[in-house]
């Protein structure tokens, strides 16, 4: 596995160094324009929050969505910075640029065969659960449902 | 007798205002139209088209309803789709589950080849286009039965899309009066089964077992090109027969190998599509058409009073008959998928794109599958009406009930008799007491060797009909014993003897001298009559045709 690790970061940086080449090149054609395209995705485009301000209703459904707790103000503006970093890459003009899927899309995929080689290890897995009934993992019924935003109580995470 | 009722019944491919009998069997050959839950698992779609038509009201509107499926597929295969562990129906819980299934730190997904196989097997039976390069990607959500967070799904670019099923409707009164319809596959995927929760409602907990984690699914996805729920029922009928034909499913409903979700909408025909809603938790055939025509009526309903559809997910209770909606859905899901990063895009190869030298254990040939493929229900059905003269509705019977067709063609191996006769043996006397028992094909008491011996002996006329079907009763009940066995101790053989025959119809046109001058006048039952009194005096031993021969032979002397 740390073969496949290694391999796998190789390759992105392989992906890292064609792409970054692929950039100067156009940079270079498109000189002006490049600059202003960065311009224009800092001051940012069709959303209704105007200049890269993230509101409180996309923060609660991305709370809910990937169940992560932006528990202050300051890592609600982290997240505006991260994202304004990342509009930069909007500067760079792909027209004709095939889009890479995956830094893996080189590679052959494995394919194994049909044999059954695992299993049989309920005990261990069972190790991990916090409750266990009769060699099942115990769970609250469905999901829990979070509090709305202005009943939450502002609290650090670790 | 209760007031008619209004009900909404599907004419055509139309769903239209009638009114129906609650509950008189008399005068009116009324059109059942919809079944309402009252009445037990009947067909519930209205197959009268002029009786409805001319009871419908005038000036009212027509409803047009849109149906599309999500068809989810248990792979047959040894072992789940990313990890070696075991697919099997009953194990003990969680005993089925490898590190990776239960989404353990530092585990990667391994692509089952099998998988892969049965994807482009199930894509060419359908008429798809199988993508050369198909991609995987993660669809997020959270519920205890998905440990890792999301699924392994191919939403960007499936293994196969843009084919075509075609399966069969009754349209008329008659079971003979069937038409083809063809459905259009969008696409079919590989993915990933979550594992199963048992809700345990009094002490408020879920019980998860994994056991199911990760089993390899090919979702076949059909365009909503179906109107009503005995289509939709059809056409899921003919892609199990398809999968079990092709050995990529067992696709056995019961045990949860074939599951079916709906999307159902309705809408004034020439009008744009209305608001659809989702009916999940579609696991039985008998009530997947009864569902979906509850939903649609339940729009109906809705938008005729005025109120709108909400776009939700719903679901069946099989107890009430009718769709509730579901909790836990709130709102639109979003899934924020993304490429899976541990796999590279899945390639296949046709004969001429075969890369040299490479290790067939990893290539997977199209062409190669595609010479392979196992004959389908449709070719089958074809042959079977080509070679025996079959009606197509006796094609249909004979694939529909497992191991049915072997038994049918084991009996014409043995048997000299006609194959119309076998068919009509087979359809209507064998299938009807193993229904009457509740018996499987492969749990008949009566082997195909045994009719087989039995149509003879009825070819032969060594017996009549009525003689053979007591021999077929008897044949059910005990066994071991030989249909010649039973012919002759029961005595049940037919009169062979010409002259003691003559002798019978002599002594019986004596001892009936009235029935006789009837006859002669011309009265065209008296003559039937004759043959039951010599049946008799036969004690049922002899051929009413020969006798009917003899009888007007003398009598016109």
């Amino acid at each position: 596995m740390s073969s496949l690790l290694s391999a796998s970061s190789a390759l992105r940086e392989d992906a890292l160094r064609r792409l970054k080449r692929e950039m100067r090149a156009r940079a270079v054609k498109l000189g002006l324009r490049s600059w202003m395209g960065w311009r224009r995705g800092l001051t940012s485009k069709a959303d209704p929050q105007r200049s890269g301000r993230v509101t409180a209703e996309v923060i609660e459904h991305l709370e809910r969505l990937a169940l992560v707790d932006f528990g202050s103000q300051e890592a609600v503006a982290r997240l505006e910075k991260a994202i304004a970093f990342a509009d930069r890459l909007r500067a760079v003009d792909t027209d004709g640029v095939e889009p890479m899927e995956s830094v893996l899309e080189d590679r052959c995929l494995y394919l194994r065969s049909d044999n059954v080689v695992e299993g049989n290890c309920a005990e261990v897995l069972l190790q991990n659960a916090h409750r266990v009934v009769e060699e099942y993992f115990v769970a609250p019924p469905g999901n829990i449902s979070l509090p709305k935003q202005d009943e939450q109580e502002p609290f650090s995470h670790n | 007798m209760a007031a008619p009722v209004q009900r909404w019944s599907c004419v055509g491919k139309r769903w239209v205002l009638t009114y129906v009998d609650g509950g008189s069997r008399h005068g009116r050959g009324a059109a059942i139209g919809f079944t309402s839950r009252r009445k037990r698992g009947q067909s519930s779609v209205a197959q009268q088209p002029l009786i409805t038509a001319q009871k419908s009201r005038k000036g009212e509107h027509e409803w047009a309803a849109v149906v599309g499926l999500e068809i989810h597929a248990q792979i047959s295969s040894n072992s789940k789709l990313f990890s070696g562990s075991q697919v099997h129906f009953a194990a003990p819980p969680n005993s089925l589950v490898s590190f990776f299934d239960a989404s353990l730190p530092g585990t990667l997904p391994v692509l089952n080849r099998r998988c892969v196989e049965a994807a482009v097997m199930t894509g060419l039976a359908l008429n798809c286009r199988i993508n050369k390069k198909s991609l995987f990607d993660r669809k997020h959500y959270f519920y205890a039965d998905l440990p890792a967070g999301y699924q392994i799904t191919q939403q960007r670019l499936p293994i196969a899309v843009n084919g075509s099923l075609a399966y069969s409707v009754c349209v008329g009164k008659k079971p003979s009066q069937v038409s083809t319809k063809t459905v259009r596959i969008k696409q079919i995927q590989l993915e990933q089964d979550s594992g199963k929760s048992l809700h345990d409602e009094p002490r408020s907990q879920t019980l998860i077992d994994l056991n199911r984690a990760g089993v390899g699914l090919l979702e076949v996805v059909l365009e909503p090109d179906m109107s009503c729920g005995e289509e939709a029922a059809s056409a899921v009928r003919e892609l199990q027969l398809i999968l079990q034909a092709l050995g990529t499913s067992q696709a056995n409903m019961a045990e949860g190998q074939l599951r079916v979700d709906a999307n159902i909408s309705v809408h004034h025909p020439g009008e744009p599509l209305g608001v659809r809603t989702e009916v999940k938790n579609l696991n039985s055939a008998r009530f997947l058409a009864k569902a979906i025509d509850f939903e649609i009526e339940r729009q109906i309903h809705e938008l005729e009073n005025g109120r709108k559809i909400l776009n939700e997910t719903r679901s069946f209770d099989y107890k009430l008959g009718c769709t509730m909606p579901m909790r836990d859905k709130e709102g639109k899901q979003d899934y924020r998928f993304m490429p899976e990063p541990n796999l590279p895009p899945l390639l296949l190869h046709d004969t001429a794109s075969l890369p040299p030298g490479a290790d067939p254990q990893q290539v997977i040939n199209i062409d190669w599958i595609r010479e392979r493929l196992p004959e389908l229900p449709s070719e089958t059905r074809e042959k079977l009406i080509q070679q025996y003269g079959m009606l197509p509705e006796h094609s249909f019977a004979l694939l529909n009930e497992v191991g049915l067709l072997e038994f049918f063609q084991n009996v014409i191996k043995e048997t000299r008799a006609e194959p119309k006769k076998v068919t009509s043996w087979v359809l209507n006397i064998f299938l009807g007491f193993l229904k009457q028992q509740n018996l499987t094909v492969n749990e008949s008491p009566v082997t195909p060797s045994a009719l087989a011996e039995l149509l003879n002996l009825l070819d032969r006329k060594a017996i009549s009909s009525s003689a053979a079907k007591q021999v077929f009763e008897e044949l059910w009940q005990s066994k071991g014993k030989t249909p010649s066995q039973i012919v002759s101790e029961k005595k049940l053989e037919l009169m062979q003897d010409q002259e003691a025959l003559e002798r019978v119809c002599h002594t019986v046109m004596e001892g009936h001298p009235q029935v006789v001058m009837d006859v002669k006048r011309g009265n065209p039952r008296a003559i039937n009559k004759l043959i039951g009194l010599v049946r008799k005096a036969t004690l049922s031993r002899a051929d009413p045709t020969v006798i009917k021969k003899i009888l007007e032979r003398k009598l016109s002397s």
